[in-house]
C-alpha cells in the first residue's frame, strides 16, 4: 500500500516543482495519402489527421484530470511533406501547409509538425519545392512547423542544403519581420533528426514508423532542481545519484501516461522522450538546476561539466523507467524559454559560443536564440555547419533554431510570446566564413561512420 | 480501480464527514484512511474502491475540489496508478 509521505511527495512535485508531461505527440503516416491532384492529396491529408487525432486533446485532458498530472501539449507530427506529397503536380507547397494548419486548428492543438525535407545528401526535386515554400509556410500558418536535416553521421554534411536552410531563416525572418521574425521559432535545422521526436518544432513522424504512433515527452527541471536542493554541498556521486532517482520517477508518470493515451486512442506507443524542457516560468528552468549544482550563472566555467551530467543522469534514471526511450532525449537549453538562461546572457555571462560547447554534450543544440536582424546570412550558414558539424563528428542529434530578429540590435529583447518567450538578441562573431561556406557542395561523412 | 483522496488545509469540525458523505452517495467504498495533524493542518490520505461508482472519475475529481472549496481545504482524487508508477518498480 501507497504511504501517506510517497502521496504527498507525487503531490509536492506537482503542485510546487512544476512536473507534467510536457506533451503527447501523435505521429500519423501520411504516405497514404499519396496523389498527382494537389487538391485530392490535401483532402485525404486533412481527413486522416482528423480522423485519427479527433480525441487526442479529449483523452490528454481526461488522463491529466484523472491522475492529477497536468498534460501541457497535445500535438501531431506527420511524413516529412516532401515525401509524402512527392506524388503531387504543383508549383510549390504552401496549400499543404494551410491544410495542416486547418487539420490542427479542428482538432484543437497548438502545433503539428512534418513541414520537413530530409537533405542531408541530396534534393529531390520536391525536396526543392518544400524548401522555397518554408518562408511563405511560415509567414502564412500559425501552427505549422518545419524542419531540414541537412547532415548526418552517415551522409556528412550537405553544406548546399545548409546553405539554402539559411537562407530560409533569412527570408522567413523578413517575412514575418513585424513580429520579431517569429516564423523562424517554427523552424528547426537538424544533424541525424529522429523520427520518433515527440517535441516542437522539430517533430516529424519518420518512414520507418507505422501508421500512427504515441510518443510522450516528459519534463521536470523544477523537480530535479528541487531534488538537488536537499543535497547542497554534497559531493559528484551524491549530485548524480540524486539527479538518476528523481529522473526515475518523472519518467515513471510519462510511461504510464503514453501507455493509457496509447490505450485510450488504440495507436501503438512509440517511446518515451526524456528531455528536460524548460518553460519561461519561474521554478521550470534548466538553468536553475545549474545555479543550484553550484554554478553563479549558466556559462560559468564548469557549465559543460554539469549539463553533461545532468543529462547522462537523467538518461541514466529514465532508461530504467520507460520500456522505450527514444527521441531527442537530452536536455533542453533554449534562451527564450528559459527566465535563467535571458537572465544569464544579460548579465553577460552565457555567449552563443559558450551554448555550442554546452550542446557537445547534452542538448539538441542552439535553440531559440535571437541573433541581429542584419545578421548576414553566410554567419547563419556557418552557425549552422559548426552545428552540423558537432552532430555529424559525435554520432548525436544536434539542431538549430535561430532568429535574426528583423530590426533588433545586440541587448534588444525580442518577443515571440506565450510558449516561445523573449529572447535577448545575442552577439554573433563578426567576422566572416563567407568564403568558407560558399565553397558548397558535400563534406563527406567521417571515419567512424564506416562501421560495417 | 482505486482512487487516492488527499486532502490539505486547516483542520475543522466535519472534514472527513464531508468528504465520506460525497463518497458514499456516490457508491464509492472507503477502504483505508491515515491522516496527520501538524500545527492544526489538517493531512489525510484516504484510498477509495472506484469499481462501484456512480460517477466518472474525472467529474468527481471536478465534485471533489469544489467541495473542498465550500470546506476550505484542497481535496485531490487521483487514479491511484500514478502514485504506484512513481514509487514502485
Amino acid at each position: 500500500m501507497i504511504s501517506i509521505y510517497e502521496v504527498q511527495e507525487t503531490i509536492r512535485m506537482i503542485s510546487e516543482a512544476n512536473l507534467d508531461v510536457r506533451t503527447i505527440t501523435m505521429g500519423i503516416s501520411l504516405l497514404d495519402c499519396a496523389d498527382n491532384s494537389p487538391e485530392a492529396f490535401c483532402a485525404k491529408v486533412y481527413d486522416k489527421i482528423v480522423r485519427k487525432a479527433e480525441h487526442l486533446v479529449r483523452v490528454g485532458d481526461d488522463i491529466s484530470r484523472e491522475y492529477g498530472i497536468p498534460v501541457v501539449n497535445k500535438r501531431v507530427s506527420v511524413t516529412p511533406v516532401a515525401i509524402a506529397a512527392a506524388g503531387c503536380k504543383c508549383g510549390d507547397y504552401v496549400e499543404i501547409a494551410r491544410t495542416l494548419d486547418r487539420a490542427a486548428s479542428t482538432i484543437g492543438i497548438n502545433f503539428i509538425g512534418g513541414f520537413s525535407a530530409l537533405v542531408q545528401k541530396g534534393l529531390t526535386p520536391e525536396d526543392g519545392k518544400l524548401m522555397d515554400s518554408i518562408p511563405p509556410a511560415l509567414a502564412l500558418t500559425e501552427r505549422v512547423c518545419s524542419s531540414l536535416n541537412v547532415a548526418s553521421t552517415r551522409s556528412g554534411i550537405n553544406v548546399n542544403a545548409v546553405n539554402r536552410a539559411a537562407r530560409i531563416i533569412k527570408d522567413t525572418a523578413a517575412l514575418t519581420s513585424g513580429r520579431n521574425s517569429d516564423g523562424c521559432t517554427k523552424f528547426v535545422v537538424f544533424c541525424n533528426a529522429v523520427d520518433d521526436n515527440p517535441f516542437m518544432a522539430g517533430a516529424f513522424h519518420g518512414v520507418g514508423e507505422g501508421d500512427a504512433s504515441i510518443n510522450v515527452g516528459v519534463s521536470g527541471p523544477g523537480v530535479v532542481k528541487s531534488a538537488l536542493e536537499s543535497v547542497r554541498g554534497a559531493d559528484f556521486e551524491t549530485l548524480c545519484e540524486t539527479v538518476k532517482r528523481t529522473a526515475f520517477k518523472i519518467t515513471r508518470v510519462g510511461q504510464l501516461v503514453a501507455q493509457e493515451a496509447a490505450r485510450r486512442l488504440h495507436i501503438p506507443f512509440g517511446v518515451i522522450d526524456l528531455s528536460l524542457a524548460p518553460t519561461p516560468s519561474i521554478g521550470d528552468s534548466v538553468a536553475e538546476i545549474l545555479q543550484e549544482m553550484g554554478l553563479e550563472q549558466p556559462g560559468a566555467p564548469g557549465t559543460t561539466a554539469a549539463i553533461a551530467i545532468l543529462n547522462d543522469s537523467v538518461k541514466k534514471g529514465g532508461v530504467m523507467a520507460s520500456s522505450y526511450v527514444g527521441g531527442l532525449s537530452g536536455a533542453f537549453i533554449p534562451v527564450s524559454e528559459d527566465h535563467g538562461m535571458i537572465e544569464a546572457v544579460q548579465a553577460g555571462a552565457l555567449s552563443l559560443e559558450k551554448l555550442e560547447a554546452m550542446s557537445c554534450v547534452c542538448s539538441v543544440g542552439l535553440d531559440m536564440i535571437a541573433i541581429p536582424g542584419d545578421t548576414p546570412v553566410d554567419t547563419i550558414s556557418g552557425i549552422i555547419m559548426d552545428e552540423m558539424a558537432i552532430g555529424m563528428i559525435n554520432n548525436k542529434t544536434t539542431a538549430v533554431r535561430i532568429i535574426p530578429a528583423a530590426g533588433k540590435k545586440i541587448g534588444d529583447m525580442a518577443e515571440f510570446g506565450g510558449l516561445m518567450g523573449a529572447s535577448p538578441v545575442m552577439e554573433a562573431n563578426k567576422f566572416s566564413c563567407a568564403d568558407f561556406v560558399r565553397r558548397g557542395g558535400r563534406i563527406p561523412a567521417p571515419i567512424h561512420s564506416f562501421r560495417n | 480501480m482505486r482512487g487516492i483522496v488527499t486532502v490539505l488545509g486547516k483542520d475543522s469540525v466535519g472534514i472527513i464527514a464531508k468528504i465520506c458523505t460525497y463518497m458514499s452517495e456516490r457508491g464509492v467504498n472507503v477502504l483505508d484512511i491515515a491522516q496527520t495533524i501538524v500545527a492544526g493542518y489538517f493531512n489525510m490520505m484516504m484510498v477509495v474502491d472506484l469499481s462501484g461508482s456512480s460517477e466518472p472519475l474525472a467529474s468527481m475529481v471536478v465534485g471533489l475540489e469544489t467541495l473542498g472549496r465550500d470546506i476550505g481545504v484542497v481535496v485531490r482524487l487521483q487514479h491511484e496508478d500514478i502514485f504506484n508508477a512513481m514509487h514502485r518498480i
